[in-house]
């Protein structure tokens, strides 16, 4: 076992972990957000997506050690009190979700590329959520949201 | 995941020593190959060394008429690097596309190398440009650096610190990516360098990644399309899996070929 320390969602955090605890686990066990979650085990679905250091990632393809001294922001961290981020808000009002399960992560995705990316079309944002797969929406919904937040936050 | 310890490493001289200490140990770079292979038990590695947080080993540099770019630089970097669009816009191209925004922005130029992946992107343009292959003990050519599927001139301890690439007169990657994983079905890398020309074929090789000397000839007399649509790889040569047979690669990348070339004019 090692100790693993980092700051999540504004809050230093360390912990025990193995060599082999994926990030995805530490932030789900150790430190109970089960916001981030585990949709695969082959690196492709996205639901797991946090930042690190200002970066989209996938939690669940990178070590807890990996992360050491890094800063992160999951799910949780988005809100701030009873105001939901403007993203979360969006998916909110556009109904980009159904069952849930993708949305922690298709938020996370979709905070980096507003950031990232100025003047967002569908084109770009469909490509930029290669990484990021959904079983119910058809993803009309996720798009959608994804342009109405960009719209509505200042470059 | 089987037990195993992880060390993050300061120097490339250090992640030598540990890595020569012990066959089982192994490297990690973004971790975006390994990491899903641990999770199936395909490996079993003592102690993973984390060479990601080198210094030495995350930069581009463009010196005279060459990029230079460290092999634990990300994909999203080389994506974004301004000396990347302005000398080399096809490997721009090429590392924005590989994976999705998350891979890219872990994933590694040299753990792609390392891997040889055959439907890998980074084997195409390296080949393709002829880039030199840096290592901690040698320099070694693109040719005989690519020796087979997953397989690589690189011994057990030996680490990819850089790789160097020529300003080409003109290159460029089209890839006809498998729609689930985005990985090539068949990618094709043309390039006019001051020495040669050259055409690399990823994800279709039985062997990986591969030049097609026929094509690269034909070029040579006329730099056109229609000079390369023309031209058919050998099926025996090809893969055939689910998602494709040898006949609709080797169609590919006549096609694919034909639209790499049409993107250099
Ligand atoms: C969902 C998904 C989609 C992807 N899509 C694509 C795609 O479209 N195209 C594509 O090309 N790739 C794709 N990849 C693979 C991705 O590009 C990986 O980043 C790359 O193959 C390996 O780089 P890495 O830094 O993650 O290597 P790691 O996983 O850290 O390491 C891979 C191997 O290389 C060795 N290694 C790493 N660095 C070095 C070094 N400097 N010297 C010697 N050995 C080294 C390691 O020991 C290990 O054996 C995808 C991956 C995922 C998860
Ligand atoms: S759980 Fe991370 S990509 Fe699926
Ligand atoms: S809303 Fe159910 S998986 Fe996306």
């Amino acid at each position: 076992m090692a100790l693993v320390s980092m700051t999540v969602n504004g809050k230093a955090v360390s912990g025990e972990v193995e060599g082999r605890t994926l990030l995805v686990q530490f932030i789900r066990e150790n430190l109970a957000l089960t916001g981030t979650h585990v949709g695969c085990d082959t690196s492709q679905c996205g639901a797991c997506v946090i930042h690190m250091d200002g970066k989209a990632v996938k939690a669940c393809t990178m070590l807890a050690l990996q992360a050491e001294g890094s800063t992160i922001t999951t799910i949780e961290g988005l809100a701030k009190g009873d105001d939901l981020h403007p993203v979360q808000q969006a998916f909110k009002e556009n109904h980009g979700l159904q069952c849930g399960f993708c949305t922690p992560g298709m938020i996370m995705t979709a905070v980096d590329m507003i950031d990232r990316i100025p003047n967002l079309d569908e084109e770009t944002v469909r490509a930029e959520l290669e990484g990021n797969i959904c079983r119910c929406t058809g993803y009309q919904n996720i798009v959608k949201s994804i342009l109405d937040a960009a719209e509505t936050t200042p470059a | 995941m089987y037990q195993f310890d992880y060390h993050r490493a300061q120097t490339v001289a250090e992640a030598a020593e540990l890595l020569a200490a012990n066959d089982e140990n192994t490297l990690i770079a973004g971790g975006q190959t390994l990491i899903p292979t641990l999770k199936q038990r395909l490996a079993m590695p003592a102690t993973l060394i984390d060479i990601g947080n080198i210094a030495d080993l995350n930069f581009i540099k463009a010196e005279g008429n060459a990029i230079t770019i460290g092999a634990a630089t990300k994909h999203a970097d080389v994506a974004s690097s301004p000396d990347v669009a302005k000398h080399l816009p096809a490997l721009a191209h090429l590392a924005a596309h590989i994976g999705d925004p998350a891979v890219r922005n872990r994933g590694t130029i040299g753990g792609s190398l390392a891997n040889n992946d055959p439907a890998a992107d980074y084997p195409a343009a390296a080949l393709g440009l002829d880039a030199k292959i840096h290592t901690n003990k040698r320099l070694i050519d693109a040719d005989p650096y690519f020796t087979g599927m997953f397989e690589t001139a690189l011994e057990e301890d030996e680490i990819i610190t850089e790789v160097t690439f020529p300003h080409p007169e003109k290159a460029a990657y089209v890839k006809f990516p498998n729609p689930a994983s985005r990985y090539a079905m068949v990618g094709v890398f043309v390039a006019k360098t001051p020495i040669d020309i050259r055409v690399a074929v990823t994800g279709a090789g039985a062997d990986g990644v591969f030049r097609m000397k026929e094509m690269e000839d034909a070029l040579s007399s006329n730099w056109s399309p229609d000079t390369v649509t023309g031209i058919k790889v050998p099926e025996d040569d090809l893969l055939s899996d689910l998602h494709g047979a040898a006949d609709y690669r080797s169609h590919l990348i006549s096609v694919m070929a034909g639209r790499a070339v049409a993107a250099t004019m």
